[in-house]
């Protein structure tokens, strides 16, 4: 099975220090499975691209409590598309008021969480989506 | 209850009644219940628990030794706490109209939220700063921002908290600064900075440098502000962001003295005498849901200071031995879900803060799991606070849980389980190996991870996210940040560094710079750069020049 596990990158994109619910996805998905790269804090929308195409991940899941979400999501989904990799699944959670959710998965994400979202949903989520 | 016979007696009956009538109706329904540290809590809690013989030294009066009761004699009988709602963003003109709006509304201080830039000592153009500028708080490049931050607030009328850690000395230089333009002396000024590195480390995020140099800073802003500004709190130790990011009651209070002893320590290494810093040490708690547990947290909190205070630095100045606090109600307790139950939630929590003695206090707003709060949702939970202090009854006398046999064995329980952990980290060698060798940050996350899973698994309820949840809409009243504000933060930016003088501005970095590598105090050469108009990337670049950057190691 060790092959076939999924690999996803967490990400903290810009300068918010808020990692619990991030490195709590993290151990989540591990605990289900998957193979899980944590950045850790501080990195730019091209530094989380590059790690992702380098680690050859099939997710990625973006973090922000900051108020940044619009610009820096949005930023990391027009590299994705720009190098050609939207095969990746996209995902965010975060504190992100409703609109911008919506805007948000407009222009490709392929969900954004909200606050109080179970990590088991994230996990069958992800499970469906790359399998299914 | 003082004599044995008496003790004998209780616990004969004790066996009794656990034998017979609860025995008997634990057959209806019992279930086991534990503390936030996973410790199981008895059936009932009796004098056995808190025998009386031992009140006058495990307990005391308020304002006296060890301070378990409070650490004034009058507590709110004398002066309330102080209301003090953290507010900041978008620009300094829009918080200043906040600051303003909520003095009106009958706060009493001012708490500032800076930019996560400005945090992380980056100007508003800076790359890294895209996208960020104005967004978590008010966006201060120079001393020019700070003067439109506090128009028309006399800062000799005001106390003054500022959340600021790695560039804390820069942001105290500017509020020095403006005072002088405003004529006020700066034995006059009250106020707080966070100044707090060590808990961004593992918890909060905001670093700059690493610990060695971040220590001198904070130890240089002890020794100039012990000369200069003795009304200021040079520092406030925070169990806050610790217990935010996922941490027990007792793994917060634990953490936070371990970071509170480390700073004595780092002072008393750079020469200074713990009676002329100690008293202007203050510190900052989380007030969370369960609400005797939280009460009996800041009760061992004080009692552990004062004892850590005498017994292990030999302070004599009753004040280096009290503990003062700030506290804030959790944010990760906000629910996203049915976000008007958070009145409710802040409601509890503050008041665990007032009846634990607090001495100032912020209140969340209900929407804050969406956004930063609108000005309807901050007067809600400023409002909150203004019913616990007037209607409550909460104040009318010092510790009014005192004695409470449950209370008191909760007290006793968490101080003994943060002097374990305080054990274990001095066995490694500190605090700062504690951080270092990844301690910290594991038992934290272990906590963080366990509590999510007991709330998937309904173990712990949360009302409206896993039970009594219902379809409904999300708000749509939020306050929202507007991104033209970064472009104009950064043209105000460019208009000051065309207006100043080059030359002086020059010459003060360059002091600034002699002063870092010689071992002088770094807080009047910062004063004079932020006087020329120097920002705070320049000055945290030279300081960065010399120091280099904390790498976070990922664990």
């Amino acid at each position: 099975m060790a092959e076939n596990r999924i690999r996803v990158l967490i990400a903290k994109p810009g300068l918010d220090g808020h990692d619990r619910g991030a490195k709590v996805v993290a151990q989540a998905l591990r605990d289900a499975g998957m193979e899980v790269i944590y950045t850790g804090l501080r990195r730019t929308p091209e530094q989380i691209v590059s790690a992702a195409i380098q680690e050859d991940v099939q997710v990625i899941g973006l973090s922000s409590l900051s108020g940044a979400h619009n610009h820096l999501f949005q930023k990391v989904a027009g590299l994705l598309e720009e190098k050609g990799y939207t095969d990746i699944l996209l995902i965010g959670g975060g504190i992100i008021p409703d609109k911008d959710r919506k805007k948000l998965e407009e222009m490709g994400f392929d969900c954004i969480f909200s606050p109080g979202t179970s990590t088991s949903k994230i996990v069958e989520f992800i499970q469906d989506r790359v399998n299914g | 209850m003082t004599d044995k016979s008496g003790q004998d007696k209780l616990r004969q009956q004790l066996e009794k009644w656990r034998k017979g009538p609860l025995a008997g109706f634990q057959k209806r329904g019992w279930k086991e219940t534990y503390t936030s540290y996973r410790e199981p809590i008895k059936d009932i809690y009796t004098p056995l628990d808190f025998p009386e013989e031992k009140y006058l030294e495990k307990s005391g009066f308020p304002g006296q030794y060890p301070y378990v009761r409070g650490v004034y004699p009058t507590m709110y009988r004398g002066r309330p706490w102080t209301m003090r709602q953290y507010a900041g963003f978008a620009s300094a003109e829009e918080s200043n109209r906040r600051y303003r709006y909520l003095l009106e509304q009958g706060q009493t201080g001012l708490s500032v939220a800076f930019d996560l830039p400005t945090q992380i000592g980056l100007d508003s153009d800076h790359d890294l700063a895209d996208g960020e500028v104005g967004k978590v708080g008010v966006p201060i490049d120079s001393l020019a921002d700070m003067e439109i931050l506090f128009a028309d607030i006399p800062l000799d009328q005001v106390s003054t908290s500022m959340t600021i850690n790695s560039p804390a000395a820069v942001l105290l230089a500017m509020y020095i600064a403006l005072a002088e333009k405003q004529g006020v002396a700066s034995d006059q000024l009250k106020g707080t900075i966070q100044n707090d590195i060590l808990k961004e480390y593992f918890a909060r995020g905001t670093y700059i440098f690493p610990p060695g140099p971040s220590l001198r800073l904070i130890t240089d802003i002890f020794a100039y502000c012990s000369r200069e500004l003795p009304r200021w709190n040079t520092i406030s130790i925070s169990g806050y962001h610790i217990r935010e990011a996922g941490a027990n009651a007792v793994q917060e209070l634990a953490f936070t003295l371990a970071d509170g002893i480390a700073y004595v320590k780092a002072a008393l290494k750079a020469g200074l005498e713990v009676d002329d810093f100690a008293p202007r040490l203050s510190f900052f708690f989380n007030a969370q849901m369960n609400l005797l547990e939280e009460v009996a947290k800041f009760r061992a909190a004080r009692r552990l200071w004062a004892r850590i205070m005498d017994e292990q630095f030999g302070a004599e100045n009753p004040k280096s031995k009290m503990l003062r606090f700030h506290t804030q109600t959790a944010g990760a307790s906000l629910t996203a879900q049915q976000a008007q139950n958070n009145i409710v939630r802040v409601t509890i929590q503050a008041l665990a803060a007032v009846l634990g003695g607090t001495q100032s206090l912020h209140t969340n707003s209900y929407d804050e799991a969406w956004a930063l709060p609108s000005e309807e949702s901050v007067r809600i939970a400023l409002r909150t606070q203004q019913i616990i202090a007037h209607e409550s009854g909460a104040t009318s006398t010092a510790d009014p849980l005192g004695g409470s046999y449950y209370l008191e064995a909760l007290t006793d329980d968490i101080e003994n389980k943060v002097e374990e952990y305080l054990e274990k980290i001095e066995e490694m060698g500190g605090m700062v190996e504690a951080i270092e060798k990844g301690y910290v940050q594991r038992e934290i996350q272990k906590s963080a991870y366990e509590m999510q899973k007991r709330i998937e698994q309904e173990e712990d309820i949360v009302v409206g996210v896993n039970k009594y949840a219902h379809e409904e809409a999300a708000p749509d009243d939020l306050l929202e940040v507007d991104p033209r504000m970064e472009k104009e933060q950064i043209k105000k930016l460019q208009e000051i560094k065309k207006n100043r003088d080059e030359q002086e501005v020059e010459q003060s970095l360059n002091k600034l710079k002699e002063t870092a590598e010689a071992d002088e105090n770094l807080m009047p050469a910062i004063v004079e750069a932020v006087k020329a108009y120097a920002t705070l990337g320049e000055i945290c670049g030279v300081l960065r020049s010399i120091y280099g950057e904390y790498q976070a190691p990922t664990f």
